[in-house]
């Protein structure tokens, strides 16, 4: 093993981090993008109702601070 | 538990966390969703994972309401997380996506029936890997005067110096707007080859859409967002070149730790890079493979449903 290697395990041992711990942002990256997604008369699906993200985005925005600057809101929209 | 679903008349729920070949019983002292206990549905070689769920939450209706809700959005996304997260431990797990939500053990295990062959191939897909997930951030501020855009504005400024105050406020402005398009570039640029460079050691990856500010916390440009399937072998390795670049794109200059310890000059690494923006890299994981199991599997049906 390189130095290197050994140091990237030290790092990829530190990210292991308990439930709890985890930023709720990375875990909603996750549970709302990734994931089988089920359709069909059976299940009540985000899928189906496509709420989450819609909902989730209105929420966003209504905390959103009002206080960004234009050249922010010039480049923001080319990420998304 | 009591009847198992297939009934019209119901005030329940069965929660749906993730679906895995039959193997131990991972995770039966496991609470999930509104701290109800969890439990497995088995049919052939495959085992769904599930609790059960009031409908007075999670029937279209309230549930509509309730998405609005972050907290309790989060109750869910951890309760969910947890389950996952554990079953993923004991073997390949393929999770659901967050809030699927059947009218009964009946459904689930006809699931399982009907897509068998599908979630079989996704959990070959993620066997023995995990996801780990990589984030890049520029702060325009700090990077713009050291970095890419700190010439150009200065001499930008300099030479319009003679210029009336409004006439100099405006240029500078429009300067400042080019040089922060100018690191937006490079910044784009960086982002791609650590997205590429990852690549080549993951078996899959992928990027997720920025994260908003407000929900990270963090006013930085966030430039990858990305998530990586990798070999639980090479996880390591992974990790280790993710700490390559985060030295490389730190933008120090001579000196640092990595210095220190390996001898190389990180400053010519960051060049043989080409991290030539100062970037802030973190590691997140390993996670379940959430980012690589996002199937969508059509389950038609003749009874209704939970709604």
């Amino acid at each position: 093993m390189t130095p290197d290697i050994r140091r990237g395990a030290v790092l990829a041992e530190e990210g292991r981090l308990p439930p709890e711990r985890i930023a709720l942002v990375d875990l909603l990256d996750r549970l709302l993008a990734g994931g089988v997604v089920v359709t069909g008369e059976l299940v009540l699906s985000i899928a189906d109702i496509e709420l989450v993200r819609i909902s989730l985005r209105a929420l966003i925005a209504s905390v959103r601070a009002p206080d960004e600057t234009e050249t922010e809101a010039d480049y923001e929209p080319s990420w998304r | 538990m009591g009847a198992d679903g297939s009934g019209a008349v119901a005030d329940s729920g069965i929660y749906l966390y993730a679906v895995t070949s039959e193997a131990g019983e991972a995770c039966l002292k496991l609470r999930g969703v509104l701290d109800a206990p969890v439990r497995k549905i088995s049919r052939g070689d495959l085992a769904a994972y599930v609790s059960t769920v009031p409908l007075d939450q999670f029937g279209e209706e309230p549930l509509g309401h309730l998405l609005e809700d972050l907290d309790w959005v989060g109750g869910v996304a951890r309760a969910h997380h947890r389950v996952v997260e554990s079953v993923a431990e004991a073997g390949p797990t393929a999770p659901v996506r967050l809030v699927t939500v059947y009218s009964g053990e009946e459904q689930v295990r006809e699931l399982l029936a009907r897509r068998h062959d599908d979630f079989l191939a996704v959990l070959s897909r993620v066997a023995g890997r995990r996801e780990w997930g990589v984030k890049a951030y520029v702060d325009p501020e700090s990077a713009s005067h050291a970095g890419v855009g700190g010439p150009a504005e200065r001499e930008t400024s300099r030479g319009q110096r003679a210029a009336r105050p409004g006439t100099a406020y405006l240029q500078r402005r429009k300067a400042n707007l080019r040089s922060r398009e100018d690191l937006w570039r490079h910044a784009v640029a960086c982002a791609e080859r650590l997205h590429a460079a990852l690549g080549e050691i993951a078996v899959a990856g992928r990027r997720h859409r920025p994260q908003d500010p407000q929900l990270s916390g963090r006013k930085e440009w966030m430039v990858l967002n990305g998530a990586y399937l990798v070999d639980e072998e090479r996880s390591a390795e992974f990790a280790a070149a993710v700490m390559a670049f985060r030295e490389a794109a730190a933008g120090a200059g001579p000196g640092t730790e990595a210095d220190a310890g390996d001898g190389a000059g990180v400053g010519e690494l960051g060049r043989v890079m080409g991290m030539d923006v100062s970037m802030d890299i973190e590691l997140t994981g390993p996670w379940a493979p959430y980012s690589f199991t996002a199937v969508e599997l059509e389950t038609g049906g003749r009874e209704g449903g939970a709604r």
